[in-house]
């Protein structure tokens, strides 16, 4: 009796919070859905039903192809960098040093900068005329003279996976960071006693612990960086040549300055899916390395 | 016209808090106003932030957007119009604040809210906001949008509103920034085109009398300059994948008169349009042209030119005045301006239409204080008060001593530009072309393609 009660009491203390989720994102999802099977306009015509030709339409489209394949390799260079850096950093963090709760407390401050400012950022760092990399380059005798490195397709899309990085590093090494805590120390003297070497202490006494938050970071960012857009849209609004336009770069120009919402849903959905896909394969990933440990 | 503002925002944004509170102490209505002289504090950067964050979360989910935006429209108490301008080039922000208020002094019961944006965010914002029902009153448009903006209804028609004293005083071309289809769709504000800046002191160490009056002579002067060891790279345009290339683009195309569009078709594919692009990948690959040129807006222009690291630079108006200005610029007093050249046998100078309307959307609640608001805007009195960075729409002010007063020169360039205004393609896929020869143009110059095959893919993907 009372669980029911208290069962009915939990419904009711969520459903404004459940209608308020409805209104913004089962409602619009739903309507989205609709669009994407119409030739609707964002501004004037409603629209006709064309059953799946802008599915049709956007899927074999050269465009999209290339921005799938700038897109994944956006998202598994700077993921797999962000992994790496991010854990090296939270190792180093995780040591007994003076000043480390000040570099913690700095290092967090990369990913707590807005996207918009640090694409801003790092476009003054790359400027060609006053960049400060130019500088510090040509400085060090790298190159001999200034080079545009965002208006050249072979550096663009490295350029931005590196701002990109840079930014995003912060979060994977805050979990590595927290995981590390957890890990017992009567564990790691022991297996020092019994002569394991910092690789191997590493590999099979500290990477456990770590791989099931470190999961849980991958599916975070590769959602996020398969998602990419405003970065890109800051520093080189998918130029040169279209070296850096991405799905959602693709999505906004269909969308909003072509205003073909139709199409522009249509795109926009198979993004979804492709983020839903990855989504579920994490999901499931997780709850195996969960099921192991 | 188009822009890539950073250093004139940020320095209008900067200079507005002393606008904004002498007008606190002159109103009851402080904490509105307070709120705004917040707002006006802050740096373009943030300001980018608000357009460009609201536009990724749009982006990362079509439908949330569609729900998103309608929250967006603003409910009516009293006469509030909402203003949507931009926030680069031309007008700085804190001479279209100055404009306003004069307005507000004389009709204290019309309020107006200012709204800047970056070029690149105005059409979109004005889309979107139109999309979900509305929001703005009165919109900055250009040249380029009238075509899409009457076709689906986002202008009013004020055709009917425009007197005879407008029509007879106003440059007959200026109108053409604000026709479609034999309507008008508001007034022109900002009257611009690309003009050809050089700078006097390297022409004078390299021997050089008079600045080019043909293309041609353009390169070769360069190529002396280049030769002589002044400067590696003469020439800075703005070249980045964005609407500004296709402004010099079009001045290029008017030079060796081509066409955009014949009959419907794509028409830039041979001819004048052809021309145009192999002029610029010539320029670019000879080293004539700043390499960077590729990733400049015309914002970086500026600065390039400002630095004196060009002889030459083709910009709008706006720049004559900033670049003279020994506070912003290494090379005041060396600037000299004339219209875009010519082609022997073909044109005399050449010149984009790049100017800049202000309309009444179709949403307005308020239609006829917001026509007041624009006919305060564009009228030749406070046109002449503010023609430093932008030059009047009205024939008589060219003749007016307060106007010319100081930048006699660039009247002179501005007579002969302006007469030659010619116009990007009128269609209401605007949008598309531009973006289908923006990758053009890129690809060309980065050598992915040749002009002629490059062109042949935009006209493919154009959507005409």
């Amino acid at each position: 009796m009372s669980g029911t009660w208290i069962t009915t009491r939990a419904w009711l203390l969520m459903l404004p919070l459940l209608v308020v989720m409805i209104a913004v994102i089962g409602w619009p999802l739903v309507d989205t859905v609709r669009l994407s099977f119409t030739d609707a306009k964002l501004v004037g015509t409603e629209g006709t039903f064309v059953g799946f030709d802008n599915y049709a339409k956007m899927l074999g489209g050269s465009n999209f192809q290339r921005a799938f394949v700038t897109t994944a390799w956006f998202a598994v260079v700077s993921v797999t960098a962000e992994m790496v850096l991010g854990v090296l950093a939270a190792l180093l963090l995780n040591q007994q040093f003076r000043g480390r709760t000040a570099l913690r407390a700095l290092m967090i401050l990369p990913w707590a900068l807005p996207t918009v400012v640090n694409a801003t950022l790092w476009r003054l760092i790359y400027n060609p005329e006053y960049g400060a990399l130019n500088a510090a380059l040509t400085q060090i005798g790298l190159i001999d003279s200034y080079r545009s490195w965002l208006g050249e397709p072979g550096s663009a899309l490295t350029a931005l996976i590196i701002a990109d990085c840079w930014k995003n590093f912060p979060l994977v090494a805050l979990i590595a960071l927290a995981a590390l805590q957890a890990v017992p120390r009567d564990i790691t003297a022991a297996s020092l006693v019994d002569g394991a070497g910092p690789f191997n202490r590493f590999r099979y006494v500290i990477l456990p612990y770590l791989a099931g938050p470190l999961l849980v970071a991958l599916v975070l960012r590769t959602i996020e960086a398969f998602k990419v857009f405003d970065i890109i849209w800051v520093m080189t609004r998918g130029g040169p040549a279209n070296s850096t336009r991405t799905l959602s770069i693709l999505v906004y120009q269909e969308a909003f300055s072509f205003q073909r919402a139709g199409s522009g849903a249509s795109l926009a959905l198979i993004v979804t899916l492709l983020v839903t896909v990855l989504a579920v394969a994490y999901a499931a990933l997780v709850r195996k390395a969960a099921g192991a440990s | 016209m188009s822009s890539g503002g950073t250093k004139a925002a940020a320095k209008a944004a900067a200079g507005a808090p002393m606008d904004m509170s002498t007008a606190a102490r002159k109103r009851t209505d402080f904490s509105h106003t307070a709120h705004h002289r917040e707002a006006s504090k802050e740096a373009e950067t943030l300001k980018l932030l608000e357009v460009i964050m609201l536009k990724s979360i749009r982006t990362a989910l079509l439908c949330a957007t569609l729900a998103g935006v309608s929250f967006a429209g603003h409910a009516h108490a009293e006469t509030t119009l909402n203003a949507l301008f931009m926030a680069q080039a031309a007008y700085s922000e804190a001479d279209v604040r100055a404009m306003t208020e004069g307005f507000t002094k004389a009709n204290p019961d019309v309020k107006v809210n200012l709204e800047f944006v970056p070029y690149e965010g105005l059409h979109d914002k004005t889309v979107l906001a139109q999309g979900s029902g509305g929001g703005y009153d009165v919109v900055l448009f250009d040249v380029i949008w009238p075509a899409e903006y009457a076709t689906n209804k986002v202008l009013v028609d004020v055709t009917d509103r425009i007197t005879d004293e407008m029509k007879s005083g106003v440059l007959p071309g200026a109108w053409t920034t604000v026709e479609y289809d034999g309507k008008r769709y508001g007034m022109p504000w900002i009257l611009d085109t690309k003009y050809l800046f050089y700078n006097k002191e390297i022409l004078e160490k390299a021997g050089i009398k008079a600045p080019p009056k043909t293309w041609d002579e353009l390169a070769e002067q360069a190529k002396v300059i280049k030769d002589k060891g002044l400067l590696a790279t003469p020439i800075a345009w703005s070249w980045s994948q964005a609407e500004a290339a296709i402004c010099d683009y079009t001045t290029l195309v008017s030079a060796y008169g081509g066409k955009f569009i014949d009959g419907g078709k794509p028409a830039f594919t041979s001819g004048g349009g052809l021309d145009a692009l192999n002029y610029m990948v010539t320029s670019y690959s000879s080293g004539l042209t700043n390499p960077n040129s590729k990733e400049f807006l015309e914002e970086d222009v500026r600065k390039v030119f400002q630095n004196g690291e060009a002889a030459f630079a083709l910009n709008w108006t706006y720049m004559y005045n900033l670049a003279n200005d020994p506070k912003e610029s290494k090379v005041a007093g060396k600037v000299g301006v004339v219209p875009a050249p010519g082609v022997a046998g073909k044109s005399e100078v050449s010149a984009v239409n790049g100017s800049m309307g202000l309309g009444i959307t179709s949403t307005s609640k308020h239609p006829d204080e917001a026509w007041k608001y624009i006919v305060h805007m564009t009228s030749q009195q406070t046109q002449n008060a503010y023609a430093k960075l932008s030059l009047p729409i009205w024939a008589s002010s060219y003749e007016d001593a307060s106007v010319t007063k100081g930048q006699e020169e660039l009247i002179g360039a501005a007579k002969r530009g302006l007469a030659a205004m010619y116009p990007r393609p009128t269609t209401p896929k605007y949008q598309e072309l531009s973006t289908a020869l923006q990758q053009a143009i890129q690809e060309a110059l980065l050598g992915q393609a040749s002009p002629e095959d490059a062109l042949k893919t935009a006209a493919e993907n154009s959507g005409l």
